[in-house]
């Protein structure tokens, strides 16, 4: 149980969001020149880390608006959040 | 050698108060070089370590555990075991499993208290009904018990169960496979471990992994609180922390770690013979031996290592129970945990080589792992022993990620367990 500060609508407890997994995975720009090894980790391999993520979540029963988190998932303590687009504050 | 456990050697040792026992493990320090090392002391690492020495003859292993074994997800399992799964390949690992469940207290003089009480899967709409008759046909046709029952046979089987077609998700119907039920979770731990140890395994707890050494194709050893050992052959069995071990080896893995919990009632008196599991309500249930009602819920949403949940998802789950159960609603919950579930995303395990030599993972067994220990650790012996799969876990290979080949045990697995 934790509390996330949506960057548009404030603290709300976590469960108005939904998540969205590792953040900033870039879609291929040239799918067809692509390997299968390649698309194998786009698609399915992640770092799933113990300690500092970044990641993405959606208020989706708030202003629906997409965002990123930077939160540690050993304690599930939220560092930062920021939106999508931007960087990282730490 | 192991003394043997039977009613004479309880008589014998109630002479001198219990106190005299043989350990059931050594505590040995490391040595510095093993021929294979297996990094996880739950249940799979320990039938892992047992099926190397007892049937591929290595007798110089490890098992490297970083808390006290049995400590993760096979002791905080529900510990349903059932293999009607729907796709062959998941047929054929998980009743592999279950043959061996049927001998195991006696093949490890060890009792494991497996129960085939029977598991019931309940459907509470069309599409349910239709999924589950689907499964219960494919389930007979790789030779695995499975019968459909309809409402009234449901109602007789488990008279406990509400079926008034007036609820939110009425009981249509549901399957079962009396071969299935459950089993006593420390006691498999144990009884791998004692077994292994009697063949000479190295159980050393207390010892975490750190590192893994290598050089540019192959495996050199692993660093550890207690130091650096020496090996050729690293078998990770680490449930919900195998990503982070893939991550010191520089590998990537499938699978995302997320919080699954349990909870159990105070004690009653008997009340349900059988195991009852409703995926589309998400809620199941069993009676332990001790008489606490052991539920089941569901995973958290969100990547986490805390070993805990939200309580939303206990909140829905006894919702879920006492729309099923009327009966329970005046039961107090005595406790609730949680443990790291690793989850594939074709929701099936991977028992595999990896792109070094030397490396192999069992892993991504996720919710549903805890029926699969004595087949998992067969099959993952002979992986690492032959260094190359067995049959029956050829299809739970890493490279199904990149051939598109997946075990999509979704439908099947759908909640778990
Ligand atoms: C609440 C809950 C309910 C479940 N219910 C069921 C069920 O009803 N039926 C079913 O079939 N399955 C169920 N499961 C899943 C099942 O528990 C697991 O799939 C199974 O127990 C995994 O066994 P294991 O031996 O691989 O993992 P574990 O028992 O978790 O063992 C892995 C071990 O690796 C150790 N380790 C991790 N990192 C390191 C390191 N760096 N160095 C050394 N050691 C390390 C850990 O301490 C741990 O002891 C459930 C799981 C949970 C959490
Ligand atoms: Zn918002």
């Amino acid at each position: 149980m934790f509390i996330i500060k949506c960057p548009y609508c404030g603290e709300r407890d976590h469960n108005e969001f939904s998540y969205g997994g590792e953040a900033h995975l870039v879609r291929p720009k040239q799918p067809t020149e692509l390997s299968d090894d390649q698309w194998a980790e786009y698609l399915f391999m992640r770092k799933n880390i113990k300690g500092l993520q970044y990641e993405r979540w959606n208020h989706s029963h708030g202003c629906r608006r997409w965002f990123n988190a930077a939160r540690d998932t050993s304690n599930d303590k939220i560092h930062s959040v920021y939106k999508i687009g931007e960087k990282p504050t730490k | 050698m192991k003394k043997k456990y039977s009613i004479f050697s309880l008589i014998k040792n109630s002479f001198s108060y219990h106190e005299n026992w043989q350990r059931a493990w050594r505590d040995p320090e490391p040595k510095k070089e093993y021929d294979a090392i297996i990094v996880g002391g739950g249940g799979h690492g320990l039938a892992t370590a047992y099926y190397l020495a007892k049937e591929h003859n290595l007798k110089n292993i490890a098992v490297v555990e970083k808390g006290w074994i049995g400590g993760g997800n096979t002791g905080r399992n529900t510990t349903i075991i059932r293999s009607n799964y729907l796709w062959d390949a998941s047929a054929g690992l998980y009743d592999h499993a279950l043959k061996i469940w049927e001998n195991l207290s006696q093949e490890l003089n060890y009792n494991v208290m497996f129960s085939q009480r029977g598991v019931m899967n309940l459907a509470h709409n069309q599409h349910d009904v239709r999924e589950l008759k689907r499964r219960t046909h494919a389930n007979r046709l790789n030779g695995i018990d499975c019968e459909w029952l309809n409402v009234e046979q449901v109602k007789k089987f488990c008279p406990i169960i509400n079926c008034s077609p007036n609820i939110r998700y009425p009981v249509m119907g549901s399957t079962l496979q009396r071969r299935a039920g459950t089993a006593r979770h420390d006691a498999v731990a144990w009884g791998y471990a004692r077994g292994a140890d009697g063949m000479g395994v190295d159980i050393i707890q207390n010892c975490e992994v750190n590192g893994i050494k290598r050089n540019k194709d192959s495996i050199e050893g692993i660093e550890t609180t207690k130091g650096f050992i020496k090996t050729k052959k690293v078998g990770v069995v680490a449930a919900g922390h195998s990503s982070v071990i893939a991550n010191m080896a520089g590998l990537r893995l499938p699978l995302e770690s997320k919080p699954l919990q349990a909870l159990v009632s105070e004690p009653i008196k008997p009340i349900i013979d059988t195991v009852v599991m409703s995926n589309a309500v998400h809620a199941y249930v069993s009676q332990s031996d001790k008489g606490e009602l052991v539920i089941g819920a569901g995973t958290d949403s969100y990547i986490s290592y805390t070993q805990k949940g939200t309580h939303e998802v206990i909140e829905g789950t006894l919702k879920a129970i006492l729309e099923l159960y009327p009966i329970f609603s005046r039961l107090r919950m005595l406790r609730q945990w949680g443990g790291v579930v690793d989850i594939c995303p074709d929701a099936s395990p991977i028992i595999s080589k990896t792109s070094i030599k030397g490396l192999y993972f069992n892993c991504g067994w996720g919710t549903g792992g805890f029926k699969a220990t004595p087949g998992s650790g067969h099959l993952f012996a002979h992986t690492i022993a032959k260094d190359e799969p067995h049959i029956l876990n050829a299809a739970f290979n890493i490279n199904r990620f990149v051939s598109g080949d997946l075990v999509d045990e979704h439908g099947a697995a759908a909640v778990a367990h």
